[in-house]
């Protein structure tokens, strides 16, 4: 099963480095991993979508935060969450009535339309991944040149940040 | 106080304790060596790096405190990276401090330029690699907070060799240390020190399986305090020897792929198994699907990324083995009758003991060697063992009862580590005899560091176990390759006897079991380090043995002892007449 994870790190050359070391040298299953900056200096944020069993995650997650630099990390596959990720999609069109046809694909995902050339539309799109999927699938038929997808990044629903959760979720189950 | 980059390393060093350094220089990292001289620490100048790293692991684990090795940068640091990753596997607080070319190098593959700190990513707890001369003695400390805290493990700092000439301000009091992604548990949560409580109570057949972090925490008063509050047997895994005491009523022996056929007995048939500072390793445990079937599980460890790492744990404790016991005592209240299983217990040992050989075989054997070491020491050794069938032999029969006088390289199985182990441990303990016991294919890895022994008057004791193979890949493929041995034959040079002579160690070679006392007597009797080599059985297997792949309830015990059913000694022309050979210089 894929979770999302979240994680707070600080920022540094190296701790991107350990992170993904880890991930190789445990064999995990990374789908996706986005990083950036957030509100607090000098904290990154990675989004992190794994594959695997309940107890596969729960040691990603430990061994996460023996990462020193980590600060948090939370499971936010059971949660309510919005989920986005931005592709870039440069269609094939070659001619005005093509041209018509992605436009309105386009619009139907409202998505935009980004740049415009001789023989090419570029579509910018933002969605869960689902989405994106779907849109790449219609998109297809008129030939992709040239696309980029960003990865996923995740923030919970409501009031409470997410991020709170996150080591509760390890002592709670310690707990049980 | 302004002081450049060596004077502050040096001051920080010093400021953090370090009393012993093990390092080798080289051309980036001359500045600090023509600094650090003139502050109050030892410096050992090991033969090749991954010794030192090994010298200051033995020290670190037989001080339960810091040791500090020291490389220069490129092949200087990477010959570092196998002892750094034995002290990760093995939980030891090692700081390793490497120099690299200058800042304006970096990246340029400059002479003697490696990306140590990308090398050392995984191999240890953290790793730095130093960009300003202001971050240094910060990085210093955080570096020994990291490698002592919670679970101990190696720090790896990389230095451009500019930072070490620039100047700052230096004033480590004042330097402070801030880490919020590190806070390791210490105290274990009470709602789950009373769940473990009640089922140590009810359990009929509890057994403990304690690992090396009760040695870590210095909890074995309270783990014998545990174990005879509770009427509990303990089995240790490899590394968790010493930590209870092995001629102890209580004490249960130790598991596993060639550990004890009642001890793994005894964890299989438990119905209650108390993990205390250990984390089940597959050496340890057999076939996880399969460990201790009917038995709940309590694991108490610092770590609590090896809670349920590879078995099912059914009370989880994280917290320092020396806090938690205490709590976990005090919770509990009347105690089932383990009578029987005690008698259970003992019953299989009676069934299965320890192999015998007659006193005067024609050939030696290694159970004889260790057995006499036991006599000759009276048990009161600090012994270091390599890697291998002789390490099997020396944790089967050595009884250890103080606590710190096993060592061995369990998690990386590091051959070649006895030696500049017990190097480390013997300055760690001036007062212990330190024998290193090394099979022939482990001693030649990294004998060179017998200089050290003699230059530095480390008197160690070595035992080198000889059978002229690379004993349990022989025994491996004896057993699992239809006897195909290849690429295991070491039969031929060096002669040891001559190989001491070059060094000024005197030496003795043993081939009969009446020699073995006699020759370990000498060798103790001699003020400095002292060889024997024992030439012993070529094809002798270590039995018994939990085949991988297989549980623990399906260990194969033991066979007796038939006359030459093991082989012929070592190859013609290295054995020697029966003669005690006497000192051989000086």
């Amino acid at each position: 099963m894929k979770h999302t994870l979240v994680a707070t790190m600080e920022e540094g050359p190296a701790v991107l480095n350990r992170v993904v070391s880890l991930f190789r040298q445990r064999g995990f299953a990374v789908d996706s991993l986005t990083t950036g900056r957030t509100h607090e200096p000098h904290i990154m944020r990675l989004s992190i979508v794994v594959d695997g069993s309940k107890t596969a995650i729960e040691q990603v997650v430990k061994q996460l935060y023996k990462v020193i630099e980590v600060r948090k990390v939370s499971d936010l596959t059971d949660d309510q969450t919005v989920q986005r990720e931005l592709a870039l999609i440069k269609v094939t069109s070659k001619s005005a009535a093509l041209r018509a046809e992605v436009m309105q694909v386009a619009d139907i995902y409202r998505a935009r339309v980004v740049d415009v050339a001789q023989n090419s539309l570029t579509v910018e799109v933002t969605g869960p991944s689902d989405k994106i999927d779907s849109i790449v699938g219609l998109l297809k038929p008129y030939g992709i040149k040239e696309m980029v997808r960003t990865g996923l990044v995740v923030m919970s629903r409501g009031a409470t940040a997410g991020q709170e959760k996150g080591r509760e979720a390890v002592r709670l189950r310690e707990v049980s | 106080m302004k002081l450049n980059g060596s004077q502050i390393l040096s001051r920080s060093l010093a400021e953090e304790g370090v009393e012993v350094i093990f390092g080798l220089p080289g051309g980036a990292i001359m500045p600090l060596y023509d600094e650090m001289h003139k502050h109050p620490m030892r410096h050992v100048l090991v033969r090749h790096e991954q010794g030192g790293a090994h010298m200051a692991d033995g020290y670190a684990r037989a001080r339960r405190d810091v040791g500090v090795c020291m490389g220069t940068s490129g092949p200087g640091a990477t010959n570092l990276v196998t002892g750094i990753l034995n002290a990760q596997m093995d939980s030891s607080p090692v700081i390793a401090i490497t120099v690299n070319v200058a800042s304006s190098f970096i990246g340029t593959d400059a002479f003697q330029e490696a990306d140590i700190n990308g090398i050392t990513i995984p191999v240890t707890k953290q790793n730095y690699l130093v960009r300003s001369t202001r971050d240094l003695a910060r990085t210093v400390k955080e570096a020994f907070h990291i490698a002592r805290t919670g679970r101990p493990g190696p720090v790896h700092i990389d230095i451009p060799k500019d930072i070490l000439l620039g100047e700052v301000e230096f004033d480590y009091a004042r330097t402070t240390v801030d880490l919020p992604g590190f806070q390791p548990s210490t105290e274990g949560n009470i709602v789950q020190i009373r769940k473990a409580a009640r089922l140590i109570e009810q359990a009929e057949r509890p057994v403990i399986l304690a690992g090396q972090g009760v040695l870590i925490s210095r909890a074995a008063p309270e783990l014998k305090a545990f174990a005879e509050r509770a009427t509990l047997p303990v089995v240790t895994t490899l590394l968790g020897i010493s930590g209870f005491p092995g001629t102890h009523a209580l004490s249960a022996g130790w598991p596993g792929m060639h550990g004890f056929v009642w001890s793994s007995y005894a964890i299989d048939r438990a119905d209650l198994v108390i993990g205390i500072g250990n984390r089940f390793d597959d050496r340890c445990c057999g076939k996880f699907s399969a460990f201790a079937p009917n038995a709940k599980i309590i694991h108490i460890d610092i770590d609590p990324a090896e809670i349920g790492k590879n078995v099912r744990v059914d009370v989880p404790i994280v917290g320092d083995v020396k806090r938690v016991l205490p709590k976990l005592i005090g919770e509990l209240g009347e105690i089932a009758d383990r009578l029987p299983w005690l008698r259970q217990i003992d019953e299989w040992k009676r069934e299965y003991p320890p192999k015998k050989y007659p006193d005067d075989t024609p050939i030696l054997y290694v159970p004889q060697v260790i057995q006499g070491l036991y006599r000759a020491t009276r048990g009161q050794a600090l012994v270091v063992a390599d890697v291998g069938q002789h390490q099997m032999f020396a944790a089967q029969h050595y009884l250890f009862d103080e606590p710190d006088t096993w060592l061995t390289s369990g998690g990386l199985g590091t051959m070649g580590f006895a030696l500049p182990a017990a190097i480390g441990a013997q300055l760690a303990r001036p007062d212990k005899t330190v024998w290193a016991v090394a099979g022939d294919g482990c001693f030649q890895m990294t004998m060179q560091e017998l200089a050290v022994c003699v230059v530095e008057k480390i008197p160690v004791k070595i035992a080198i176990i000889n059978n002229a193979y690379l004993g349990m890949v022989r025994q491996w493929q004896e057993l699992f390759w239809n006897g195909n041995y290849q690429a295991v034959d070491l039969a031929g040079p060096p002669d040891y006897i001559k190989l001491a002579e070059a060094y000024g160690i005197p030496a003795w070679r043993v081939t009969r079991p009446h020699e073995v006392q006699p020759a370990i007597g000498a060798a103790m009797a001699y003020p400095g380090p002292a060889i024997i080599e024992f030439q012993v059985a070529k094809e002798e297997n270590v039995l018994p043995m939990v085949v991988p792949g297989t549980s623990l309830a399906d260990v194969i015990p033991d066979t007796p002892y038939v006359p030459d059913a093991v082989g012929s000694p070592i190859a013609e022309p290295m054995a020697e007449p029966v003669a005690l050979r006497g000192e051989v210089t000086r």
